[in-house]
């Protein structure tokens, strides 16, 4: 993507923990840059560091971390910023929908009342500006019966329903991206299907940036244009959608492309990828999925890629021996 | 031995919700978590079991197990009706039909190594073993899903969740069940390690000739290990076909639903989801009629009077009047 200034510019991010094991190195060395009104997937297995990259972003990260790189918003380090200064950025500027919706809602407060605190902590709304941007906002995520439902806790909802109402906090203040880390993973797949739906409207008509971080190619597939594919907290590759499903370019790519049980193509076996997730203990000196690629050589153990364009396209991958390179 | 190792003749499984009741002389509240569920399964094939959460799906097989009592039906076994009162009948029960669990850490003793682990089904189910037998068929078990014999004296907490899998797996297969119950054995695990545990699974089923009951609410990975699939909802069975048929031609409107709404990993394919209103209902009070009634977009008045009747034509089933007709 080109043009206009990307509204979010994460540079050179990494995230380290300090654990009783030592030092875990849970993201390294991310770069990307966000657009206004782009929607971006970031894919990775658990463990390779997405949910990590969101929450620093708002600065949630634990307290035993480390935090290296920047993210620019509006030309501002998000990761430099005091406490006081980030809290007027997070939900009226930058968002975030929880993966699980039960743990992500306060049970003992209803739903108005965790609604519209979020108007009135960040805008200074009252109680009944407040109480109409909650219904306004409930109606855009299509509760039904929003009026009578203000005073519900959130145990009296259905989970596809909470995650309606988690969206709907997350819209109260209108902001301008939203990090969605996994938000429907916790959902059957005929709810996940009427959530990505709402996602995808009320991000058009909103115009909002949106972040969402799967595990699952398939919604990816049906709602990102652009998609980053994290490894062991590295990028290996970052695309237009469209491009990265029809030529995978990075070698592990292909084989999470491969490995997913396509309901429409059964073929006799799954190309599993071999091996197992990469341990985090030490800092990468060498491509994390070597050990686990079937095309990596000498050089591939010995040597860190960098992401690099690849010639003509708008895709970017850090490999040496990139897949087109082979056939 | 031909005939179907495994058949299930309208199994009804019933919880008491005590939380819902009121007083202490009202009647508490009945989950009915499975109604009327009735499955074949010939030795060798798999059957896939699928629904959302919370259809029953896993309860029907725990009954099978005998891990949850039935409320009403019958098991067979090999021909031969499994009582699950009685002592004998469990015992032999459990040597043919085992089950691998959902989450693979927690299904393992943590204080046990693993080669403990592998070889305790062994002194149940094959009594005449020595130890030192034991131990040789359960290291072989375990070189045979992967698992180095050289790490057979580790615990589980020192294995990941796709070893553990592995582990859990080996445990079930070493004593050589006729039946695997598989309740979502790879739903925890990660997209590149789920592959290997589905192939390792299908290897295991084509060298040891078990029959697998796979229940999972992945449709891809249904459709991918299953011979035949069951479409559960609320407790109730919607469709049976097999899954090639399935996929291609759903006839049960749930069905047709679940299967649109399954995303598919290709950015061209936009199959725009059939999305159904509403939420799943309460399985304390279930309808009347047909259970998936109220989400249903050709539902008709008749749809309420009655439960459709499972109208079985040979290899497919189908419960539901509007279900178009077999063509001729």
């Amino acid at each position: 993507m080109t043009g206009a200034d990307p509204i979010l510019s994460v540079k050179n991010l990494s995230i380290r923990f300090r654990t009783g094991d030592g030092m875990v190195y849970a993201v390294n060395d991310v770069s990307f840059d966000m657009h206004a009104g782009q929607r971006l997937a970031i894919v990775g297995e658990s463990g390779s560091g997405k949910s990590q990259i969101a929450l620093s972003i708002l600065g949630l990260l634990a307290r035993n971390a480390e935090v290296e790189g920047a993210a620019l918003w509006k030309g501002r380090d998000l990761l430099a910023m005091p406490a006081a200064e980030i809290n007027k950025i997070r939900a009226r500027e930058i968002a975030m929908i929880f993966q699980d919706p039960m743990s992500a809602l306060n049970p003992y407060m209803t739903i108005e009342r965790q609604l519209s605190e979020v108007v009135e902590l960040h805008e200074g709304m009252s109680r009944s500006q407040g109480r109409a941007r909650a219904l306004e906002v409930m109606d855009a995520v299509k509760i039904p019966d929003a009026r009578a439902r203000l005073r519900a806790y959130p145990h009296e909802f259905s989970g596809g329903m909470r995650q309606r109402i988690v969206i709907a906090m997350a819209l109260m203040c209108r902001p301008a991206l939203i990090l969605a880390d996994e938000p429907t993973t916790a959902l059957d797949v005929t709810v996940q299907a009427q959530i990505m739906e709402l996602l995808a409207e009320v991000q058009q008509a909103m115009g909002t940036a949106i972040v969402l971080i799967t595990h699952d190619l398939g919604v990816v597939a049906g709602f990102c244009e652009d998609t980053l594919v994290l490894y062991g907290g590295r990028v290996m590759e970052t695309a237009p959608t469209r491009a990265l499903f029809r030529a995978p370019g990075h070698p592990y790519t292909r084989g999470l492309l491969r490995a997913v049980p396509n309901i429409n193509d059964p073929s006799a076996t799954l190309a599993a990828i071999p091996g197992s997730p990469p341990n985090q203990t030490h800092p990468p000196r060498a491509c994390p999925f070597a050990p686990r690629c079937e095309d990596a050589v000498t050089a591939c153990f010995e040597t860190l890629p960098m992401l690099e364009p690849h010639a003509g396209t708008a895709s970017r991958r850090a490999c040496l021996r990139p897949v087109e390179a082979l056939t | 031995m031909s005939g179907p190792v495994l058949q299930a003749n309208d199994l009804h499984v019933r919880f008491v919700a005590r939380q819902t009741k009121r007083w202490p002389w009202s009647k508490p509240g009945q989950v009915k978590a499975v109604n009327g569920v009735s499955l074949t399964l010939d030795p060798g094939r798999t059957l896939g079991v699928v629904g959302e959460s919370g259809c029953g799906k896993s309860t029907l097989i725990r009954a099978i197990a005998g891990l949850t009592p039935l409320d009403r039906g019958q098991v067979l076994l090999d021909g031969e009706p499994v009582d699950y009162a009685n002592r004998a009948s469990l015992q032999r029960l459990r040597a043919r039909v085992q089950m691998v669990f959902q989450d693979p850490v927690s299904s393992l003793n943590p204080r046990m190594t693993i080669r403990d682990i592998v070889s305790e089904p062994l002194v149940y189910f094959r009594p005449k073993l020595d130890g030192t037998a034991r131990r040789r068929v359960a290291m072989d078990m375990l070189e045979r899903v992967g698992i180095s014999a050289n790490l057979a004296n580790r615990f589980p907490h020192e294995f990941s969740g796709g070893q553990c899998q592995r582990i859990g797996i080996a445990r079930a297969l070493v004593a050589q069940p006729r039946v695997l119950l598989c309740d979502e054995p790879v739903s925890a695990l990660d997209v590149s390690i789920q592959a290997q545990v589905i192939n390792l699974l299908k290897e295991l089923q084509r060298e040891m000739g078990v029959a697998l009951v796979f229940v999972a609410h992945d449709l891809g990975v249904v459709r991918h290990i299953s011979d035949t699939v069951l479409v559960m909802y609320m407790g109730g069975m919607m469709e049976r076909a097999p899954a090639g048929d399935l996929v291609a031609d759903p006839r049960h409107p749930y069905s047709k639903a679940l299967l649109s709404a399954v995303p598919v990993p290709d950015p061209d394919a936009r199959l725009s989801p059939q999305v159904l209103k509403g939420d799943l209902p309460s399985p304390l009070d279930l309808p009347q009629g047909c259970l998936f009634e109220a989400r249903c977009p050709v539902a008709l008045p008749a749809c309420r009077a009655a439960r459709p009747p499972l109208i079985d034509s040979g290899d497919r089933a189908v419960a539901c009047i509007r279900a178009e007709p077999e063509p001729v």
